[in-house]
């Protein structure tokens, strides 16, 4: 989007369900309980919805599932799947159709109960014709070929790798919403089974049940909710690729550009923000996107997030409720990097608290590095 | 294969009969793969097939980790040809472990899941 959108939506809900195991929940079950959550936040009802922006693991019509289920009629529905970074670029359409009248209330919900399933990915998309006879495990191998790159063009270890995971660890381990919170060392990450070289089992996100869902309105009447409104002050899409083979430069991903531009329409750089969410499906998507979205030069991500430095009391908060490496991964993650932006501004946030965050940054990636979003939140004091 | 004239089936047409061929853009010069209706660089339709050259070198590499009892680990890379292409495809006659960037390969008609397809073996250069 572009500035003279800039802080004409505000998010004025936020809830989640099912995290971990909802055993006995199907998919939409999930999503619908997050919605409640997120209508409850807001002091809104389900009847309240007039624009629904919502996909699913499952099948091809999960908005119109969604609506269904929801028992609403909506009069604007966005179902565009970019992967786990939909959820992200449901701010800009929401934004749009808000600031246009298409809708007032706008719903961006997601649920999956992909770990008491299957216990892997769920997916209804089809693997890439000319890819699939080489039987690339999905969607590691495309991850695990982008780290490889990075190590040899920029000497980026597997201990920098590592310490990525543990830094989400040590944010999750003060989250009590996170499902991963044992201790976890450099060493247990390096220890523990490869899974597609250069990445071990804990490089990789968690399977995991859960559901998001973000109520957002009209920047105009905001302030009339119960909690502090959050503003949408930029967000920004960039689409490079689908299949990874495809990818120009395994080592810079479209996060260059989506960055910039959101940074534009908010109008701050990456100095300015006080907490940085990334869609982290693996350990190199955080340091991949630390470098694109400018927070450092391109290869030194390595050396940005070696020993704690995006891990509490390191330099920048990176993953505050810690991520889908520890917080929560049921299939798609885009939307838990607005939610955890939009309590750290409102303060409620339910692990470690940083303290006056009026700046957040929310990054989606989806597909394999194919879709990036980048969105800029900001507190009543940034309008 | 009669009416066999989708870029497709041109592609997996040569394949069934022992041949690697590229689609090239005769409006811009340059390659492209995946097999398409249109160049993705100049967007011209011109599009004409060449024999590869087979040449090409490992621009990254991946082992895919897999329980011995279910066929054990293998390799999954992206080959960069000479004529400036991408694809994926894996390297054989070497441990998957040993496949690295850069390395040269060459490329020959194998078969993958049953279907031909197109594999590489390192270079003898």
């Amino acid at each position: 989007m572009t500035a003279e959108l800039r802080g004409k939506s505000a998010i004025v809900g936020t809830g989640h369900a099912g995290f971990g195991e909802a055993h006995g929940l199907t998919a939409y079950d999930v999503m619908a309980q997050s919605a409640l959550a997120a209508l409850g936040d807001a002091g809104l009802k389900l009847s309240d919805v007039d624009g629904l922006f919502c996909t699913m693991m499952e099948d091809s019509m999960p908005a119109l599932m969604a609506a269904e289920y929801l028992g609403i009629q909506p009069r604007f529905i966005d179902g565009t799947m970019s992967g786990g970074s939909s959820f992200v670029n449901y701010l800009t359409s929401a934004t749009m159709a808000l600031d246009a009248g298409l809708c007032d209330v706008a719903l961006i919900v997601y649920g999956s109960n992909q770990r008491t399933a299957s216990g892997r990915l769920v997916t209804a998309s089809r693997p890439p014709a000319h890819e699939a006879p080489y039987n690339p495990r999905y969607p590691i191998s495309a991850y695990a070929m982008a780290a490889a790159r990075h190590m040899h063009e920029y000497g980026t270890t597997r201990e920098q790798l590592a310490d990525v995971a543990v830094a989400a660890r040590a944010w999750a381990q003060h989250n009590p919403e996170a499902f991963e919170r044992g201790p976890l060392t450099r060493e247990d990450v390096l220890g523990v089974r490869m899974v597609g070289d250069p990445l071990t089992v804990r490089d990789c996100c968690l399977v995991t049940d859960g559901g998001g869902a973000i109520v957002l309105v009209r920047a105009d009447r905001a302030r009339d909710f119960p909690k502090a409104p959050v503003y949408v002050l930029g967000s920004a899409a960039e689409s490079s690729h689908r299949q990874i083979s495809q990818m120009k430069d395994f080592t810079v991903t479209a996060a260059r550009d989506s960055g910039a531009r959101a940074f534009a329409a908010a109008g701050v750089t990456a100095a300015d923000i006080q907490a940085v969410e990334l869609y982290d499906a693996f350990t190199i998507n955080t340091i991949l996107f630390l470098e694109d979205l400018g927070f450092c030069a391109k290869g030194e991500g390595g050396a940005f997030v070696e020993g704690g430095r995006i891990a509490p009391g390191g330099v920048l908060p990176v993953n505050t409720n810690g991520g889908g490496l520890s917080c929560v991964h049921p299939g798609m993650y885009g939307i838990f990097t607005v939610i955890e932006a939009a309590r750290q501004i409102r303060g409620d946030a339910p692990g470690i608290q940083l303290k006056d965050v009026d700046l957040a940054l929310a990054h989606g990636n989806g597909g394999v590095l194919s879709s990036q979003v980048t969105a800029i939140l900001g507190s009543q004091n940034t309008l | 294969m009669p009416d066999a004239k989708g870029p497709d089936h041109i592609f997996q047409g040569a394949l069934t009969k022992g041949e690697i061929l590229l689609p090239k853009c005769e409006d811009c010069g340059a390659y492209h793969f995946f097999p398409r209706v249109l160049c993705p660089h100049c967007h011209g339709t011109a599009i004409s097939w060449k024999q590869a050259t087979g040449k090409g070198r490992v621009h990254t590499t991946t082992v895919v980790r897999r329980k011995p009892e279910r066929g054990g680990d293998y390799n999954v890379c992206v080959v960069e040809l000479d004529e400036g292409v991408r694809m994926m495809s894996r390297v054989e006659g070497i441990a998957p472990g040993e496949v690295a960037i850069d390395m040269a390969v060459t490329a020959f008609v194998g078969e993958a899941q049953g279907a031909p397809a197109v594999l590489f073996k390192p270079s003898e250069r």
